[in-house]
């Protein structure tokens, strides 16, 4: 932790060390931090160049697609050379050209209830960049469970939402007890998204990560942020701690991770952003 | 009472393609069912059967969940901007 800077990385971190809010002491909590990405894809892909570049010490990668053409519109992380291959591979390979500081935990698996808890056990913040309801519900049950902050964002069509669940002031399901119903309208179309949208999304879930784990400024939490591409519009609204949540309310009723059912023909626990494309379900 | 209804990308299907719709009534139920009236469809959208609220579609009164507040009952007034905002399970796309 006290460790001295090299001089590469006085230069490298310059920009950072010579913030009022961050210095020296801040660099070295960003390079003893340990951050786990929920997806290699859309949103995981910004936030991990810039968890990189900024020298997060740590990044866990969840992610067990394989790059696809149709992601590369915005899943920077990966190249047309890394078709076909392991998004995990290619996202360890990206960061690694990056910033050779980081080491980069790689975790090929499916979320399940019965990995989930060992796997964020170890990190101090989770991003959650995940495209689809089951995971989204496990990971953030979990978060609450092991009182992990989780960084939430997600993204439709030229819309995005971001904001932050920090233990003890509410979580996902405070905003939303359950997830739809398989089926219901309007979870399961399909739908397309502006390229540029989850990394404008991602990257504002990196902003938090950051300042979690510098310990500054002033989080998401209790605040839902929406952004609009096409009117060029953010605007907030207030989430908060709701007493009746099922899984961080007084009486919770969720307290064992549920692994829902798959929805609209989509493989139920799918982590990477658009993982469903691997399976048929294009977007 | 006219009041401002933002609605999210996802439900702007059933408002003709509108993202901002102009709403009558003096509680955000009385606001659903006119423009249920408008928008036939739309209601069954925010609604269970029992004409509740589903646990999965938010409405905001200005920047307040009305679930915080007097949940449909909530009354509306003049100016007020209600915002409608279903789960959204993600990242890039598929709503599923
Ligand atoms: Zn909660």
């Amino acid at each position: 932790m006290a460790s001295a800077f090299t001089e590469e990385q006085i230069k490298r971190y310059s920009r950072h060390i010579i913030l009022q809010q961050v210095g020296g002491k801040g660099q070295r909590k960003l390079l003893a931090g340990k951050v786990l990405l929920i997806g290699a894809g859309g949103l995981g892909s910004p936030a991990a160049l810039y968890l990189a570049a900024a020298g997060v010490g740590t990044i866990g990668l969840v992610d067990y697609d394989t790059v696809d053409l149709s992601n590369l519109q915005r899943q920077i992380l990966h190249r047309t050379a890394d078709l076909g291959r392991p998004k995990i591979d290619s996202a360890t390979d990206t960061i690694a050209a990056l910033n050779p500081d980081v080491k980069v935990v790689p975790y090929p698996v499916r979320l399940s209830s019965e990995n989930i808890l060992d796997i964020i056990a170890d990190y101090d913040v989770v991003v959650d960049g995940t495209d689809n309801f089951p995971t989204r519900y496990l990971v953030n049950d979990a978060c609450v469970m092991k009182g992990k902050p989780n960084v939430h964002g997600s993204i439709f069509l030229f819309e995005g939402q971001a904001t932050t669940f920090l233990p003890g002031r509410g979580c996902y399901r405070c905003l939303y007890p359950a997830p739809p119903p398989p089926g219901m309208v309007p979870s399961c179309q399909e739908a397309g998204v502006l390229g540029v949208l989850p990394g404008i999304v991602g990257s504002i879930q990196a902003v938090e990560a950051i300042k979690l784990i510098l310990g500054i400024g002033d989080s998401l939490a209790g605040r839902l942020l929406l952004f609009d591409a096409l009117s060029m519009e953010f605007r907030q609204l207030k989430i908060r701690r709701s007493p009746d949540c099922p899984v961080c309310g007084e009486h919770p009723t969720v307290t064992q991770l549920i692994d829902y059912e798959e929805f609209c023909g989509v493989p139920a626990l799918v982590h990477s952003q658009e993982a469903e494309a691997a399976h048929g379900a294009r977007h | 009472m006219a009041v401002q209804v933002r609605v999210t990308a996802v439900f702007q299907k059933f408002t003709k393609g509108a993202k901002t719709v102009k709403g009558q009534g003096q509680t955000i139920g009385q606001l659903v069912q006119d423009l249920e009236r408008r928008y036939p469809g739309f209601a069954k959208q925010l609604l269970n059967p029992d004409g509740s609220l589903h646990q999965f579609v938010n409405i905001y009164l200005n920047d307040e969940d009305i679930r915080f507040l007097g949940n449909l009952d909530t009354p509306v007034s003049e100016g007020d901007v209600v915002s409608i905002l279903p789960a959204l399970s993600g990242g890039a796309a598929p709503l599923g």
